[in-house]
């Protein structure tokens, strides 16, 4: 039943052939078997099988939402009433949200059962979860090699069957990049498509919600839920909510998929290029045709990027302060060196790190040259999008330029870590939704992701791109070894 | 030397809406501390800002008020410091591009009319406060301010002393108000003003070095600020020292300025557009939607009260101190069709007489324009004399009811008949036959002696142009 998709298990609970709270315990037991994945930073099984319990009741009565009954597991950066939320940060580790986010509510009213909050780089910040206060994450893949990050509690935690699915979060490729390294279907949708209330911000201009599933299907169905236009988050769009279940099937035939020639250059990892390059192949059998496009900006991404992000960070991690909330020193002699000795107690290395850069990088007589240029420079990443769309549908490539690397191996090296988000960044520089989906494995067995870049809220066609590669391979289907 | 004084004003004014600025809590004043604080206010983990379009809408009925160019797109940004009334970190500010830019305002200026520029007026949000009374050692914060919207008001440095600086603001005082924008209520902070100071000699173009006063609440304090820091900066420069660019606050129990931090400790505030909010934009039917709410302003109905009721100046510029006044006014005239010039009179002085006196508005007169018209009707047609619609006015500001239940009541109507005055009048000669006889042999002082003695009988009831007509020629030889 663990290996069941989110489609089947709703099919399998509107059959009463399991129930929510049977399923919920299933799930919450293999958390605490694989615990040693340290995939969640908290679990609550007592308030899960409460949720569990009501939703069979509903079932019960037939008035069950689409995900009655779905244990999910949730990014530790999204507030849910009365669950601890910690964002992967000490600053925050007696902090228990007093109110929901507003896709936690809406997953509540379909139904769906909270397993528990999963674990994240810090403040989102990183690229293999080792910056969480609460432990790295190990890969299911791989104990040895990290998940990827931000989001590596909710790719450890499907990837090993410890929930159906998860929320992620995706601010320069936390979604995609540990979809990618953890053999799942990721979703980022289009800035402004989900809602961020509630979601603790990152970098307000780039952070979007989305699902990390096992197949495009159960994206979808997630997504219906997630995706909508929320009065109390004036970033998100006001623009219909197709049923992205319904397009799932369309014919991709004479699909125009351009390559970025940028893509495919040095830094791409000679195994990862040839399950690309397969993946693409396999798409020219379904009846696409591939274009060449060019990105002649994209390698000014991740400068631009470490400028805004830790910009837009520095001044949204100041409400951190000790003063209402939170984690606050012990010892201090007024309230300077309260405010100093909390955050420097209450922050790790990488989140100081940021805010220190996005602290100079606004400061006056700094900020023509750092701030303003990168906003300069992130419209025409925005504007080479623009300008490749004109001749092709979609653009794929890899998601990351390597596989799963070494637990350790880059957590020294802050710009080698940058560069493992090099593809994914200037999708979210751009507002572009983006996909990663399983294509294929490398010579160790570890998972290698596809990017799919769609246009402005064109998460549909994504969605439909990514469903009929799957109706056709199996790489999605496999199960890491020791978690069968 | 001669020195002249440059003064710029920034003023920020509450905007009286009914939620904060980005949430949807009250801002109602003086709640226990913390009730009208949500998670959007406190700042908690994720929560979002979403603008209250009201407030655009109050400080779009500013700009248009004051002649000033309407952005039709301002950007919100964020001032970022820490402070522990500050919840997020940052204040959400205008900073580049302000909603409302380049307006004017005439003030009076030793009796001649000046005006003095607006740079800005820019939406922002109030901090929460901090509460320093002893906590248990330690300080509380009250987060029900935080977030109510303030509209920030920049002078040019266009005010040359200290009685322009308050002849500045409150006429801006007083505009807010009409407006129906801000309550106007500076003890609880709603209109507070700081000051940039410089001197300069006299004749010199270049701007002197300035100082920034703080905390100054209230007309007075504002006056005797920036005067002190007049003489503070001119003994440095005379004694051979220089100002520096400092903020100073303002100690009103002292009566003196004290430096709060130089120039090199200035805050660097790190400005940069606010991602959580699309720039404001304002379309051209929404402008002309709050021009349209519009009504005629202070100055222009101030012209026109000198213009169709040919008052002078100041009576007309006191009838126009409020919106309240003037519809006070306006109403007495039309109901009494009293000569606007009595009417005005009547109550710029004495029924303001009893408004300063009880420390009361207009609004709260006891004595209704109803009942001032009706007092005026009395005066018109000699039912009382001005003396005694004095005291009737006195009456009715003690609650004894409308001019004519106080006249009626008081039996204070005037005497006309001029059988009975002439009886009064008999009966005043008969008994002062030896002040007849020196009057008659010339000395006419006494004719105010007779006109007393009928008053006094009389009670002042006695309509005083018959009882001078009638002692004339009664005294006569």
């Amino acid at each position: 039943m663990f290996d069941k998709t989110v489609v089947e298990l709703a099919r399998a609970l509107s059959r009463r052939e399991i129930s929510s709270v049977e399923l919920t315990r299933l799930f919450l037991e293999r958390i605490n078997k694989y615990r040693d994945l340290n995939a969640f930073i908290t679990v609550d099984p007592e308030r899960s099988l409460a949720q569990a319990k009501a939703a069979d009741d509903r079932i019960g009565k037939g008035e069950a939402g689409v995900l009655a009954g779905i244990p999910l597991a949730q990014k530790d950066i999204f507030c849910a009433d009365g669950w601890r939320t910690t964002c992967g940060s000490k600053i925050l580790s007696n902090f228990v949200a007093p109110y929901d986010a507003t896709i936690i509510k809406k997953f509540n009213r379909a139904g769906a059962v909270c397993l528990g909050k999963t674990n994240m780089d810090e403040f989102a910040m990183g690229s293999s979860n080792e910056t969480s206060y609460y432990g790295g994450v190990k890969n299911p893949w791989d104990t040895a090699t990290v998940p990827g990050g931000s989001s590596g509690g909710s790719a450890a935690a499907v990837a090993a069957r410890l929930s159906p699915a998860a929320t992620g979060t995706d601010t320069g490729g936390s979604i995609r990049q540990p979809s990618a390294l953890t053999n799942l279907t990721g979703l980022k949708p289009s800035y402004g498509r989900v809602s961020r209330f509630g979601m603790i911000a990152f970098a307000s201009s780039l952070d979007q919600g989305g699902p990390m599933c096992r197949t495009a299907e159960d994206a979808a169905l997630l997504l219906n839920v997630m995706a909508g236009f929320d009065a109390r988050d004036s970033t998100s769009v006001e623009a219909p909510v197709p049923d992205y279940t319904q397009s799932l099937d369309g014919d991709i035939k004479g699909l125009r998929i351009g390559l970025p020639k940028e893509y495919f250059g040095e830094g791409l990892n000679s195994e990862v290029a040839k399950v690309i390059e397969t993946a693409i192949t396999e798409y020219k059998k379904l009846g696409a045709q591939v274009v060449e496009v060019s990105l002649p900006n994209s390698q000014l991404a991740i400068p631009c990027y470490y400028v805004l992000a830790p910009a837009e960070a520095s001044s949204n991690l100041s409400r951190f302060d000790g003063v209402r909330y939170g984690y606050r020193a012990k010892d201090y002699s007024d309230l300077l060196d309260m405010y100093c000795k909390t955050r420097a107690e209450g922050f790790g290395a990488e989140v100081k790190r940021r805010i220190m850069i996005g602290t100079y990088a606004l400061s006056a007589g700094y900020y023509d040259a750092y701030y303003l240029k990168a906003q300069k420079l992130r419209r025409l990443i925005a504007e080479d999008f623009h300008k490749a769309f004109e001749s092709c549908d979609v653009i794929m490539g890899p998601t990351s330029p390597t596989t799963a690397f070494k637990i350790g191996e880059k957590s020294d090296d802050p710009v080698a870590m940058y560069l493992s988000d090099i593809y994914t960044i200037s999708v979210n520089l751009a507002g572009l939704p983006g996909m990663s989906i399983p294509a294929g494995f490398d010579a160790k067995g570890l998972p290698v992701g596809l990017q799919l870049i769609g246009t402005y809220f064109d998460e549909a066609r994504l969605l439909n791109i990514a469903h009929r590669y799957q109706q056709v391979t199996e790489w999605h289907r496999r199960i890491p070894k020791g978690f069968e | 030397m001669d020195w002249e004084t440059v003064i710029g004003l920034e003023v920020h004014t509450q905007l009286l809406t009914r939620s904060k600025a980005f949430s949807g809590a009250s801002t109602k004043y003086g709640a226990e501390p913390n009730t009208q604080a949500c998670a959007v206010d406190i700042a908690l983990p994720g929560v979002l800002p979403v603008f209250n379009q009201e407030a655009a809408r109050m400080a779009v009925k500013f700009g248009l008020a004051i002649g000033a160019q309407i952005n039709h797109r301002s950007v919100f940004a964020r001032k970022n410091y820490f402070y522990p009334d500050l919840p997020k970190g940052y204040q959400i500010s205008q900073y580049e591009l302000p909603i409302v830019s380049q307006g004017r305002l005439t003030i009076d200026a030793d009796g001649a009319e000046k005006v003095i520029g607006i740079t800005r007026a820019h939406l922002e949000e109030d901090a929460g406060k901090s509460l320093h009374e002893d906590f248990r050692g330690m300080t509380g914060i009250d987060l029900n301010r935080a977030g109510t919207p303030l509209l920030e008001i920049v002078s040019e440095p266009d005010l040359r002393s200290s009685k322009e600086a308050v002849a500045y603001l409150k006429k801006l005082h007083q505009l807010v108000v009409w407006l129906g924008i801000c309550d106007g209520n500076m003890q609880e902070g709603s209109f507070r003003c700081d000051a940039n100071v410089s001197i300069r000699p006299k004749g010199q173009a270049k701007f002197g070095t300035r100082a920034e006063l703080k905390n100054i609440n209230s007309f007075r304090f504002v006056e005797k600020a920036i005067e002190y820091e007049i003489e503070r900066q001119i003994d440095l420069l005379e004694g051979g020292g220089t100002v520096v660019q400092e903020t100073r606050l303002y100690d009103s129990d002292q009566d003196v300025t004290r430096s709060m931090r130089s120039k090199e400790e200035a805050m660097d505030y790190r400005y940069f557009p606010d991602p959580d909010l699309p720039p404001l934009v304002l379309d051209d039917a929404l402008i002309e939607g709050v021009r349209a709410t519009l009504t005629e302003l202070p100055d222009a109905k101030r012209v026109r009260f000198m213009r169709e009721y040919s008052l002078n100046r100041y009576d007309a510029g006191v009838l126009t101190s409020s919106r309240e006044m003037a519809d006070y006014f306006e109403k007495v005239v039309s109901e009494s069709r009293a000569e606007p010039k009595i009417a005005a009179n009547w109550i710029a002085v004495e029924l303001s007489g009893f408004l300063n006196r009880d420390n009361k508005d207009i609004t709260h007169s006891p004595v209704t324009a109803t009942m001032m018209a009706g007092l005026l009707k009395r005066l018109a047609d000699n039912t009382v004399s001005g003396k005694i619609a004095k005291d009737v006015l006195a009456a009715m500001w003690g609650g004894e009811g409308d001019a004519d239940t106080v006249i009626d009541k008081r039996g204070l109507k005037q005497i006309t008949d001029t059988g009975a005055i002439d009886k009064v009048i008999d009966d005043i000669i008969a008994k002062n036959s030896k002040q007849l006889e020196q009057y008659r042999a010339g000395k006419e002082a006494l004719f105010g002696y007779f006109v007393g003695q009928v008053m006094k009988a009389t009670q002042g009831k006695a309509n005083p142009a018959q009882v001078n007509e009638l002692l004339r020629k009664k005294l006569s030889p």
